[in-house]
């Protein structure tokens, strides 16, 4: 933003909306009527026009198919016969009787917990790390963020190659003396894998958030604190979680929607096995429409879907009010 | 915490550091280095952390077993498709949001918004239904079409706007007051200036569609259709048990050259994500 700032950095203060007070006067005959295409006019189409694209996409490919899911979820659609027929409230009564249901649900609750959980305290361990004067900090930034931009589905092959029964964990464990489990296969272990996995996969970018956000909190706080004798600890708890709390806000709710969102980890670790124990949400609606194409149920179960998402949503907006500290 | 420390603290927190990087780098270094091995040493106990006996053959057998070249062709012109398209539609949308002023402006926002709310992967039984219906399954449009117009795009436009909203607006006045039109002013002011956003907003949406795999899966059904983290998956023998130095192989082919650029450019990477998660 450097170039901003020299370019156009003085006296900025006027609000940014910009246009209204430097209009160019259009070609105006001296007492004549005036032109309908007067520059306010021409301005708001410039305005529709440009937001057209964006607008249009938003109605055909949010709007409509969101109204379309809840449509869809009182149909069956039997793609081979090529038959829609209205069911009714059936596939409601579906989600009712699924006795999967409340395994896939306890499996998306326990992912989106742990994972949230070991995701925000290692970023927030690895930022404070990285934030002492240390040389070479660059380069250990770099390596953990370098699995962000490894392609997800190689991250994760690797990974289920490491994790095998005879995979390079074990062998590793094997060589400290210590007989490891087959990770993938249990069903504590497996949950365990998949959010382990993805952690690292991710825990990059959260890092750099609170990276920022701790190069942000003003050093004479902690000379104040230190003068005062409170520890280390004292000063972590009392000054910087509270200053950076928007930060971690913003971090957990990335976070806790792109957990509900995780699907290849578990298409290419587990199947959603064994049993329903690492079955999350949207890979059970992956199975129920695109594998037994039962796409009205898989409708419902996207609504469900929808519903927590936006539950999660308000609710973490609400924290906001109470939990983030605020400057002004 | 910029305070200076002891030089033990230093060499304890190096130590730190240093084993807490092991399960970043390793598996990628584990990958590399067993698509190398012959496959009667990827099991070889005690584990090899280098090749003693190199082979390239697994590298070979990628391109036998499936058009692998074509599906990296897939996935590198979707990628680079649909990051041109999102930001001419997320600069230009995000834009108008923050800089000109029209009737609707702040419902059309809201409804615009509305696509941050929902994950795609709750529209995607209607938006197969919807494509089936057109005839485009098993086509790259749904890859292309929705990442640029829909939920993908939004936080895209979100970011532009905010981008816009704190550009101060001087320069553009000035423009506007030399006969600049609207366009031309976006074009030639707004534009240039916005290039920290418009990199961060291309780097997530290169990744995003780079990473996609469950539209992939749900919408491409044959192998020359496929792009790569679904093409992946698939070099299985015949009972369906992974063929591990051939997926490894095509996986360090599909990782690594990413990770090349991003050594490379890391700074511009980190800090255009960081950013964008500050503004956003």
């Amino acid at each position: 933003m450097s170039e901003t700032d020299t370019v156009a950095g003085r006296e900025s203060a006027r609000p940014a909306t910009g246009g209204r007070t430097a209009e160019p006067a259009g070609p105006r005959r001296a007492g004549d009527r005036r032109p309908y295409w007067t520059a306010r006019r021409r301005d708001q189409l410039t305005g529709y026009l440009f937001i057209t694209p964006q607008l249009l996409g938003s109605a055909v490919f949010v709007i409509l198919p969101l109204i379309l899911v809840v449509w869809y979820s009182l149909h069956e659609w039997n793609v081979l016969a090529g038959t829609f027929d209205y069911v009714g409230a059936e596939n409601y009564q579906a989600l009712a009787d699924d006795t999967n249901l409340p395994g896939v649900l306890k499996a998306t609750g326990l992912f989106s917990i742990g994972l949230v959980i070991f995701n925000l305290a290692l970023a927030l361990l690895l930022a404070v790390l990285l934030n002492q004067r240390l040389r070479g900090s660059i380069v250990f930034r770099t390596l953990f963020f370098s699995p962000v931009v490894v392609s997800l589905v190689a991250w994760t092959i690797v990974w289920g190659f490491l994790l095998q029964d005879n995979g390079g964990i074990n062998g590793l464990l094997d060589t400290i003396g210590v007989d490891g489990p087959n990770w993938l296969r249990g069903e504590t272990t497996a949950m365990l894998s998949v959010i382990v996995v993805q952690v690292f996969k991710n825990v990059g970018l959260n890092m750099v958030l609170f990276l920022a956000a701790l190069q942000g909190v003003p050093g004479e706080l902690y000379e104040a604190a230190e003068v005062d004798g409170a520890s280390r600890m004292r000063q972590f708890w009392r000054i910087t979680v509270p200053l950076i709390s928007p930060t971690i806000l913003l971090t957990s709710i990335i976070t806790v929607v792109g957990s509900l969102q995780v699907f290849a980890q578990i298409a290419v670790l587990t199947q959603g096995g064994p049993g329903t124990s690492t079955t999350v949400l949207v890979y059970y609606l992956y199975q129920q429409a695109f594998q037994f194409h039962h796409f009205g149920y898989g409708a419902t179960l996207s609504i469900v879907l929808f519903a927590i998402v936006l539950a999660l949503t308000v609710l973490q907006w609400q924290m906001r009010k109470r939990w983030v500290f605020h400057e002004s | 915490m910029n305070r200076d420390i002891s030089r033990r603290t230093k060499l304890v927190l190096y130590g730190v550091l240093m084993v807490l990087c092991i399960p970043f780098v390793f598996p990628t270094w584990w990958m590399v280095t067993s698509s190398l091995k012959p496959i009667a040493d990827i099991f070889a106990f005690p584990p090899q952390l280098w090749p003693t006996d190199v082979q390239f053959d697994a590298y070979q057998r990628v391109f036998e077993l499936q058009p692998f070249e074509r599906q990296y062709f897939n996935s590198l012109y979707i990628a680079l498709i649909v990051t041109v398209g999102t930001l001419a539609v997320s600069a230009l949308s995000g834009y108008a949001f923050a800089r000109i002023r029209f009737r609707g402006q702040n419902v059309l926002f809201l409804v615009v918004l509305a696509g941050l709310l929902i994950p795609s992967e709750v529209t995607i039984v209607p938006l197969f239904q919807m494509f089936f219906k057109l005839g485009l399954v098993d086509t790259h449009w749904p890859l292309i079409l929705v990442p640029i117009l829909g939920a993908p795009s939004v936080l895209a436009t979100f970011i532009m706007r905010q981008f816009f909203i704190s550009l101060p607006g001087e320069l553009e006045e000035a423009a506007r007051v030399d006969g600049l039109g609207r366009f031309a002013t976006f074009w030639k002011i707004a534009l240039p200036l916005s290039r920290p956003a418009l990199g961060a907003v291309a780097i997530f949406t290169f990744l995003h569609s780079w990473n996609l795999y469950l539209e992939p899966i749900v919408f491409l059904s044959s192998p020359e259709n496929f792009t790569l983290p679904q093409a992946l998956t698939q070099f299985v023998d015949a009972y369906g048990g992974p063929m591990w130095n051939v997926q490894l192989a095509a996986a360090s082919m599909t990782a690594l050259p990413v990770l090349a650029v991003f050594v490379v450019a890391q700074k511009q990477f980190v800090e255009g994500l960081a950013h964008t998660g500050l503004k956003g």
